[in-house]
């Protein structure tokens, strides 16, 4: 082909970014998308030094794509999306965020409080790690489905699988940053299982460690590699995208495209359904991100971490659930940690043993059956990851792992022998005559269960305890604010009971005087900060002193350490009560927990409190408690070292307010879920802008997408 | 298929733009919180307070050096022989001309407060140093005078003010 020096760079460089197996729909050879052809002198003059803009146009835009690819093809490109999103984040997060065990949960806590919109970047990289799996298993179970992992696409599968294992270890060593209780406690467990190798095991997990127990070391070192990894899932990503466009898309006929006339360019058509999809995708990521950015996570990586004291539920992250069954359902530690290695290793290995000449489940309706099943059994496991390893549930581990597994060893390379498939269409036009499947809205929902059903809340499950009564709260839902009046009572009660004993240390004075808080007048705040005495110094000769405290400085203590703390309150500690309204929380049992994202409901940590403030009462019978302890109906194992705080009259109000303990307990509540979540009323009044432009802007693309296939259907 | 006259604009195009105007609203929109992180939080911000100096231990002659918002202070209170220096100077003889009298505060002629970082390339300069009983950067030889003016050296301005007011006789507040 003659022509400007940019076809010959393009075509001469022997990197085909298309289909190999396309043919001219004119029956003339095998189809070359148009060429890239600059009419900018400028454009000209750099493709012919670096093709590089030729190659984006050749991969992007003229990329022949099968023109019957259904909805679940975009998870591609949503999944991108995502990785731009998680690294954008990560990047600005590091900024802020310092790692090192002592200042690692604060420096957290200060971008959530003091970085402008670092609620936002946290919230979003938090919640958008749990978006980038849901779409990544999505994508994986969009390949089992239509069997585009069989040839020519093994190396393009093999390759998803070395992303999703980068993707497992990226996430886990996330999660230890924020060196909460889950972060230090999953650090533990999952390091300790390269205990488990023969011989060099323990070396092999002092060597992770950097030390004789997970601490600032392993910290630093995960730090490292969590910034590093995302990266290297860009470079596989790229060779994923590379090996895709060799052998080109997959589409729901798992028969593919002969001809050009059975596809259409990527841009304008994959783009704007793409485009569309990863908007309505971001419906649902902004609905956790401003609604319930803690739903996904656990309440006990509120509470710093404390090598200590072990959680009474280690759990990880809804994404890993199904394994950590998997692992849990071995009695045998080598074993259990082998399986759980093979259950993510076998998918490599798929390829080979689904046996069938058919590639997609529409045509292959005893493996559809099978398909599902196998989903199912996988949520059934992340579910059962959620429980404690006791009774029914070990034994439903074991059964859906062992099924697991004979699901890739045995049922698939029999079925390919033994199944019956349906006529094939001999082409992909012959197919599209016929109608679409809806199985999308299945998956869905199968989807948004396992999203769900995962996060149990398994802190208070084994005490057999009362659930909470469920308070009205003017903070509550899309568009709750806060009771300006309650929270300044609130601080009352902290400053006339609480303070005694608990500190607040992450606030600042000049806090109550902020936007979205009890908003005292600055002259107020400089009068509170002014009553308690701060620490200083050292003055010039070298000494400490106190001094009255200033806007910008944070509450003090009223210990000077724990173990002050633990001499005056019988050994017991009275926790620092800045994050404890997120840092409590009850078992909602199902339905509830699913309701709960819709309603939306998250105030189970307040909830928790006043029950707890109420709920003292007289030790029944037929329980002992030890010596000092008080009997509380609402606190895990009921007996609980604070001596009921509240009493009637014990607070004096200015504003008229009832001076009763239920009033008070209502309260402090408010107080403390603003002292944990300062910035609540901005997250949910941006949320709602966000929200609206979001659903206006789906469907302007998805007006624009129908435009644009009009004429291509 | 219905062809299109494609000199007139169609309902479709109005919806690619006005989708494409959308989504360039949107990013810009993602873009404010991406660059408003890396502005002062708000615990530097209020570390940048105003502070208070109490100016009753600093004794006539004597200079002491605060820090506020991570940048030195001196404040100096001058004797009659360092003000009248200061005075006498000709304006014509000044690189960055500027009366001692704009340096002060009215009424506390006695009381010099500049930001203590030459304006060369940002050293500290050394109090009761150099020819001018003023400051002497040692880092290139820029001096300043008892107005904390630069006389000599490459410097190419005035030791810089920081706001400051007089709260009383014996204290004032920076920032």
């Amino acid at each position: 082909m003659s022509g400007s020096s940019t076809d010959k760079t393009l075509r001469t460089s022997g990197l085909q970014t298309w289909p190999h197996n396309l043919k001219r729909a004119d029956g003339d050879g095998p189809y070359e998308p148009p060429a890239y052809k600059p009419s900018n002198a400028a454009l000209r003059w750099l493709e012919d030094r670096l093709p590089i803009v030729g190659l984006a146009y050749s991969a992007g835009v003229s990329y022949p794509t099968p023109r019957n690819l259904n909805y679940w093809w975009t998870f591609g490109g949503i999944l991108t999306f995502m990785l731009v999103v998680q690294i954008v984040t990560g990047i600005v997060l590091v900024m802020h965020y310092v790692p090192e065990s002592t200042m690692a949960f604060n420096s957290v806590e200060h971008i959530m409080r003091d970085v402008n919109y670092g609620w936002l970047l946290r919230y979003l990289h938090s919640n958008g790690a749990a978006m980038f799996f849901l779409a990544g298993y999505v994508h994986m179970f969009r390949g089992m489905y239509y069997g585009s992992y069989k040839s020519p696409r093994e190396v393009l599968w093999i390759l998803g699988v070395v992303i999703y294992l980068l993707m497992m270890a990226t996430g886990f060593m996330g999660y230890v940053l924020p060196w909460g209780q889950m972060s230090y406690w999953a650090a533990t467990v999952i390091t300790n299982l390269f205990s488990a190798i023969p011989v060099v095991g323990e070396s092999i997990v002092t060597w992770l460690w950097g030390g004789f127990s997970v601490g600032s070391p392993t910290l630093t070192r995960f730090f490292s590699l969590h910034y590093l990894l995302p990266f290297a899932i860009a470079a596989v990503v790229v060779l994923h995208i590379w090996a895709l466009h060799v052998v080109g898309q997959n589409n729901p006929t798992g028969i593919d495209p002969q001809t050009d006339k059975e596809t259409v360019p990527f841009t304008p058509h994959a783009t704007i359904k793409d485009g569309f999809f990863i908007a309505l995708f971001s419906i649902l990521y902004a609905w956790f991100v401003f609604e319930i950015p803690n739903f996904l996570g656990h309440a006990d990586n509120y509470i710093p971490a404390n090598p200590a004291v072990t959680p009474s539920h280690i759990v990880p992250e809804w994404y890993y659930l199904p394994f950590y069954a998997i692992l849990r359902s071995i009695p045998n530690k080598l074993l259990g940690v082998i399986a759980l290695f093979a259950s993510i290793g076998i998918l490599a290995l798929l390829p080979w043993l689904d046996t069938s000449r058919v590639k997609s489940a529409t045509y292959r309706p005893l493996y559809k059956q099978f398909f599902w099943l196998f989903v199912v059994t996988c949520v059934l496991l992340g579910w059962l990851g959620s429980k404690p390893p006791e009774g029914g549930y070990v034994i439903m581990s074991r059964l859906l792992t062992a099924w697991y597994f004979v699901h890739f060893i045995i049922v698939l390379p029999l079925l390919g022998l033994i199944e019956q498939p349906k006529p094939l269409p001999s082409s992909i036009s012959e197919a599209l005559l016929k109608g679409r499947g809806t199985a999308l809205l299945i998956a869905l929902a199968v989807g948004a269960a396992t999203l769900v059903g995962a996060p149990q809340r398994a802190a208070a499950q084994e005490h057999g305890d009362v659930q909470p009564p469920r308070n009205t709260w003017s903070f509550a839902g899309p568009f709750g604010k806060f009771d300006r009046g309650q929270l300044q009572r609130g601080f009352k009660v902290y400053h006339d009971v609480c303070q005694t004993c608990h500190s607040l240390a992450l606030l600042s004075f000049r806090n109550l005087g902020e936007e979205g808080g009890p908003e005292f007048s600055p002259a107020e705040v400089a009068a509170i900060a002014a009553e308690y005495k701060v620490k200083d110094g050292p003055n010039d000769q070298g000494d400490m002193f106190e001094r009255p405290g200033r806007p910008a400085d944070h509450f003090p203590p009223p210990f000077p350490n724990e173990q002050a703390a633990r001499f005056v309150n019988g050994g017991s500690l009275p926790p620092d009560m800045s994050v404890l309204a997120k840092a409590r929380q009850y078992e909602r049992g199902f339905p509830w927990f699913v309701i709960d994202m819709f309603i939306p409901y998250q105030e189970l940590g307040v909830d928790y409190m006043v029950a707890l403030l109420k709920g003292y009462a007289p030790k029944p019978a037929d329980v002992t408690m030890p010596a000092g302890m008080q009997y509380n109906t609402y606190f895990p194992g009921h007996a609980i070292g604070m001596p009921p705080p509240l009493s009637d009259g014990v607070v004096t109000y200015t504003d008229g307010a009832p001076q009763t303990a239920d009033q008070y307990a209502k309260d402090i509540a408010a107080f403390l879920m603003w002292a944990a979540e300062p910035t609540l009323e901005a997250r949910k009044r941006i949320g709602f802008q966000v929200m609206i432009f979001l659903v206006v802007f789906t469907g302007m693309l998805y007006f624009s997408k129908k435009k644009v296939w009009a004429t291509a259907h | 298929m219905t062809t299109m006259s494609a000199a007139e604009p169609t309902r479709r195009d109005f919806l690619f733009v006005a989708t494409g105007a959308a989504g360039v609203v949107g990013a810009a929109a993602t873009l404010v919180p991406l660059i408003a992180q890396m502005n002062p939080d708000a615990s530097t911000v209020a570390a940048g307070a105003p502070i208070e100096v109490d100016l009753a231990p600093i004794a006539e002659g004597q200079i002491i050096k605060v820090f506020w918002r991570g940048k030195p202070i001196y404040i100096s209170h001058r004797t009659k022989k360092e003000i009248d220096e200061a005075r006498t100077v000709p304006l014509s003889d000044l690189p960055d001309p500027q009366a001692d009298q704009d340096r002060v505060k009215p009424g506390h002629d006695q009381w010099l407060v500049v930001i203590g970082i030459c304006t060369h390339l940002g050293c500290i300069p050394l109090a009761h140093q150099g020819n001018y009983d003023g400051w002497f950067c040692p880092c290139h030889g820029s001096q300043y005078d008892t107005s904390g003016r630069i006389r000599q050296g490459p410097a190419p301005a005035n030791l810089p003010l920081p706001p400051y007011a007089f709260l009383s006789d014996s204290k004032i507040q920076i920032g």
